[in-house]
């Protein structure tokens, strides 16, 4: 029986009259990086915006199904903010909040109401390191985080998704806005990440999907083509023609 | 037959085409154009100022400002009315400013975009067009009847608080709008409620566009005329000159923009310069409070963070 952190069933998402989610159900294993690709469009980002219920700031949206992490209904939980916690998030263009790279870090930690100044050094320390963005900016944590480079700037937002140590690490495109070499090391930070918590990464870099991933999803047009393990979609036989087309780049 | 080849090179490459004359010639019209309006609208400004101080110089010293009025305001200074506009503004600017800068916190952090919403913003922005004389009127049945206030600093400051309350809440609204929605979202990401971003996210880097609109009511409330004559501004108030805490809030007071309408249309015989002097130093007492709010917010400016 394998441990499920996250169980989505017939989950359909609407802006208006328009279907963005078309009642997918899937499953993410914990401790496993989990691959949601697709082209453009096709309801990945909404998708997790649905999980940290960040959804809620469109009033055009209409949600439903069920969406279970650890076993309590996401759509529904009175406790927003605490959800918002267990599911740390970084954006595919790094937000800097304008604030120190120390804030930065110490940000949702403060907001939980620690207080204690060694409590938060030990904890931004720890974010930043295991965000491979110590060593770079250690000396200079009061500087504002808006001003480090694109890709450290990326690894600032990981390190923050952190520091409220979630459960579940959505990352939505990371590495559109940074360099290859950069993303690499990302990479190497989340297969490190793994051991510690599930990640989900929506990605449309079919490469990155298939080096990292243990599951991969293909998403199009809000409905799932196909799913199943990285080496099942990228193998030369996946069950679906849409997917061999799409994974060759013969369209998206 | 000249060889095409001669031809290319005696003609220069950036030859000046007649479309690129035209091009050249609008060009410095246009810039010419431009230039004179702006000095045109620059001249009366400054003719303003030049001819005030000029006409006002021979009253202007330490002590007209702070020494009071003497026989029947033809010498002497206008201490009263420059505390009594001070009194005013402070506390027209103390009720409106929190309030101005909640609601439209509400308005954009909170209230669900949609009819609602659309329907307060145009209110605010046509209640900023309302004549002073109306809301001198409104200031005089509610704050001097009804809430029983009777003609007092009070009444006055709260009739300037209402008056300003548009115009604080439209540009805070800007101010807010121009915080990067991406910069909400990540506090949200974070677990932030509403109230925790808009305090220690949006609010901070919206502070100097809010204090422009700050700048821009303090210009206008210092300035007003017929909602203070209406609700706590008399004609003569005996204080003593130079004292900081001559007024209370129940008093009523003298105000220069009223002093300055009634010098020059109700005392015969007065000096020819008091008019002008007095309008000089309203004229200063707005820009001082601006010069304040400007370096305010410049400071905050040079510490914006992104």
């Amino acid at each position: 029986m394998v441990d499920h952190i996250l169980a989505v069933s017939d989950l359909t998402l609407r802006y208006g009259d328009q279907t963005a989610l078309n009642g997918i159900s899937f499953e993410v294993p914990r401790f496993e990086i989990f691959s949601i690709i697709g082209p453009a469009q096709s309801g990945k980002s909404s998708l997790l915006r649905i999980l940290n219920r960040t959804i809620d700031f469109n009033a055009e949206a209409r949600v439903t199904g069920s969406v279970l992490l650890d076993g309590e209904q996401v759509l529904t939980t009175p406790h927003v903010h605490d959800l918002r916690r267990k599911v740390g998030m970084v954006a595919p263009l790094p937000v800097g909040l304008p604030l120190s790279i120390y804030d930065n870090v110490a940000f949702a930690p403060r907001l939980a109401g620690v207080k204690n100044k060694g409590d938060l050094d030990g904890l931004v320390e720890s974010c930043l390191r295991q965000a491979a963005l110590w060593d770079e900016v250690k000396d200079r944590l009061d500087q504002l985080g808006t001003r480090l480079s694109g890709g450290q700037q990326q690894r600032l937002t990981i390190a923050r998704a952190l520091s409220h140590s979630p459960d579940l690490l959505c990352l939505d495109e990371f590495s559109i806005a940074i360099d290859p070499v950069t993303t690499m090391r990302i990479e190497e930070v989340l297969r490190e990440l793994k051991s510690k918590l599930t990640i989900i990464l929506v990605t449309n870099l079919i490469q990155q999907a298939r080096r990292l991933s243990d599951r991969t999803l293909f998403l199009w047009n809000g409905s799932i083509i196909e799913q199943g393990t990285t080496e099942a979609i990228f193998s030369d036989h996946p069950a679906n023609s849409l997917t061999f087309d799409y994974i060759r780049g013969a369209f998206g | 037959m000249k060889p095409a080849i001669a031809r290319s090179s005696i003609t220069p490459r950036f030859s000046e085409t007649p479309a690129i004359a035209r091009r050249l010639l609008e060009e410095r019209i246009a810039r010419r154009l431009l230039a004179g309006v702006l000095t045109a609208s620059l001249v009366p400004l400054f003719a303003i100022l030049i001819y005030l101080v000029w006409q006002a110089a021979p009253m202007l010293s330490w002590g007209f400002l702070v020494e009071s009025p003497r026989d029947g305001m033809r010498s002497g200074g206008l201490w009263p009315a420059l505390l009594g506009t001070l009194y005013l503004v402070g506390a027209a600017l103390a009720v409106a400013t929190p309030v101005g800068i909640l609601a439209s916190v509400y308005l954009n952090e909170y209230a669900r975009p949609g009819r609602f919403s659309r329907i307060v913003n145009l209110a605010v922005i046509n209640l900023a067009g309302v004549p002073s004389i109306v809301h001198a009127l409104f200031g005089l049945g509610a704050f001097v009847a009804f809430a029983g206030f009777g003609r007092s600093i009070l009444a006055a400051s709260l009739t300037l608080a209402v008056m300003s309350l548009p115009v604080i809440i439209a540009s805070t609204t800007e101010a807010l709008k121009s915080v990067p929605q991406s910069f909400r979202e990540a506090s949200w990401n974070l677990g932030a409620t509403r109230w925790q971003t808009t305090r220690h996210i949006v609010l901070p880097n919206a502070l100097p566009g809010i204090f422009t609109g700050i700048i821009l009511m303090v210009s206008r409330t210092a300035g007003e005329t017929a909602p203070v004559l209406f609700t706590g501004a008399v004609f003569y108030k005996s204080i003593a000159g130079g004292d900081l805490f001559a007024y209370n809030l129940l008093d009523q007071c003298m105000a220069l923009s009223v002093h300055l309408f009634t010098v020059s249309t109700q005392v015969p015989n007065v000096p020819e310069a008091l008019p002008y002097a007095i309008a000089v130093v309203l004229v200063a007492t707005v820009l001082g409070v601006n010069a304040l709010s400007i370096a305010l917010r410049v400071y905050l400016r040079s510490r914006k963070n992104w």
